[in-house]
């Protein structure tokens, strides 16, 4: 009985390739943009129990520390935003009659919204 | 059929948290841990600081509040889909189930607290 | 200019060997010749054990699917000229069992395939008799499906998919994608058996939308697209039940 041979695949499999390896950083922004949604949650907590609990976090939040953990979770979060647009029009497929609307409209019209609530924010914070 | 709804459910959690978290979180970050901590310490001119209670009254405005619960909540559940299935994708294969309940169970919990914190919560003094 | 270009062939057999091993063969360096013809060359002129699949040699018939220096291609389609100076290195497809050499082992994509139930399906009572004519479908109707109807079976996809190679029971893309397009033709009325098939836990919930399936599809079918469509459209029928 003739035995077909088994390949395993090896756990290093997504260095093999740049496809996979960039794919595992897309998959790993998770970990820092999970990581910051809980340093928000911390965040927000300290805010509501009033000034005294919330001036230490103001303190950490001036920490090269948090700095960089706050550079690295942005590069993290631009990271998921860009593959997250890119790949929205494989899964949302508009058709106009027997067209597919052009993929270009609708990842411009996400970062176009991106801008707008980034802008938004940064305005109704600082500036308003 | 069970199992598959279960599944749509997480994806659907997973899908809503990834357009969350690529439109607020990437100004949230910039706002909070990259800005804030400058414009606090004055580093930037003509920038002021909002202060603990401008940053009150804008987190616990109507819209502050349910943009903070959205913001918080549906990425974390994205973030605990993405990092169970990567798990997998490493090899964690044996742990998955404990992986799952780990994350997505601290995606539920996160949630709720965040929910408490937000619109629950009332410190005894301020 | 090239005179011979050197390939590195997985050689397995069954009955004589425990362990694959790679074999150098030294081919006839032709601009216009791919990876198929220097293969043919060893069979006929240096070694008639090399086993292997092909057919068409034209790229439609899917049956020449190999590892041509780590990427999934079709044979007949992997010109030598962009692979100098070599060596290249020729290997069956990845995340199947071998059964000899170059050949794979494909009776689980077979029955993948037949899982999603391949063919028009007509609700009882719903079939129209012949004297009503054709099932009429207009181009916007068929644009809906046509992409994803031209899958030649080759399994570059599953080749491709990181999936597939920690999972084996993953449904995978080609499967997928097949019953995507019955799925989205208008004269077919079976979707909400195909999606039991194409919603269960082993089919697109275990895609984590790598996309190498749709970049080395030699058909641009998109298998990628048709299982993130499957899992909006999973969404859509729990959210809005009355819509399916």
């Amino acid at each position: 009985m003739p035995k077909p041979y088994m390949r395993k695949m090896p756990a290093t499999w997504w260095l093999t390739k740049r496809a996979y390896f960039w794919f595992m950083m897309r998959e790993l922004t998770a970990v820092f943009v999970g990581a910051y949604c809980v340093l928000l949650l911390v965040l927000v907590w300290k805010l509501k129990q009033g000034s005294p609990a919330f001036g230490p976090v103001m303190d950490w939040l001036q920490t090269p520390w948090s700095i960089g953990f706050h550079f690295i979770a942005l590069v993290a979060a631009l990271y998921h935003a860009l593959t997250w647009f890119a790949l929205l029009p494989k899964v949302i497929v508009i058709r106009v009659g027997e067209e597919k609307l052009p993929p270009i409209l609708l990842v411009g019209a996400h970062w176009l919204l991106w801008a707008i609530v980034t802008a938004g924010l940064v305005w109704i914070v600082f500036f308003k | 059929m069970a199992k598959s709804t279960g599944e749509t459910i997480w994806w659907s959690l997973f899908a809503a948290g990834g357009v969350v978290a690529a439109l607020l979180i990437p100004a949230l970050i910039l706002t909070t841990g990259l800005l804030l901590p400058f414009v606090d310490i004055g580093a930037i001119p003509n920038v002021k600081s909002p202060g603990f209670v401008g940053l009150f009254a804008l987190a616990f405005s109507v819209i502050g509040k349910l943009l903070l619960t959205v913001a918080i909540s549906l990425p974390l559940f994205h973030c605990a889909h993405r990092i169970v299935h990567t798990s997998k994708d490493l090899g964690l294969h044996a742990a998955h189930t404990l992986i799952a309940v780990l994350f997505y169970g601290g995606a539920i919990v996160g949630t709720g607290f965040a929910v408490w914190v937000i619109w629950l919560f009332q410190p005894v003094s301020s | 200019m090239n005179e011979t270009i050197q390939l590195e062939i997985f050689r397995y057999h069954p009955d004589k060997d425990s362990e694959p091993s790679f074999q150098t063969f030294e081919v006839p360096y032709r601009e216009d010749w791919v990876v198929l013809d220097a293969i043919n060359w060893i069979k006929d002129n240096v070694d008639g054990s090399l086993t292997y699949r092909w057919s068409c040699r034209m790229g439609v018939c899917g049956s020449c699917g190999m590892m041509v220096n780590g990427t999934p291609k079709l044979s007949c389609a992997a010109f030598l000229k962009n692979y100098l100076p070599g060596p290249i290195r020729v290997e069956p497809l990845n995340n199947f069992p071998v059964e000899r050499d170059l050949v794979i082992v494909l009776d689980s994509f077979m029955e993948k395939l037949q899982s999603v139930k391949p063919y028009l399906i007509r609700q009882p009572g719903q079939e129209k008799p012949i004297s009503e004519g054709e099932y009429r479908q207009s181009p916007a109707e068929l644009a809906k499906y046509k992409q994803f109807s031209m899958c030649i079976n080759c399994m570059l996809c599953y080749a491709a998919c990181p999936v597939m190679g920690l999972d084996p029971e993953f449904l995978g893309p080609a499967a997928i994608a097949l019953g995507m397009r019955y799925n989205l033709d208008s004269r077919d009325q079976a979707k909400s058996d195909r999606m039991e098939v194409i919603a269960s836990h082993e089919a697109i919930w275990q895609c984590t939308f790598v996309g190498e399936c749709s970049v080395v599809c030699p058909k641009n079918v998109d298998p990628a697209g048709a299982i993130q469509q499957a899992k909006f459209q999973s969404m859509l029928n729990l959210l809005m039940p009355w819509s399916k």
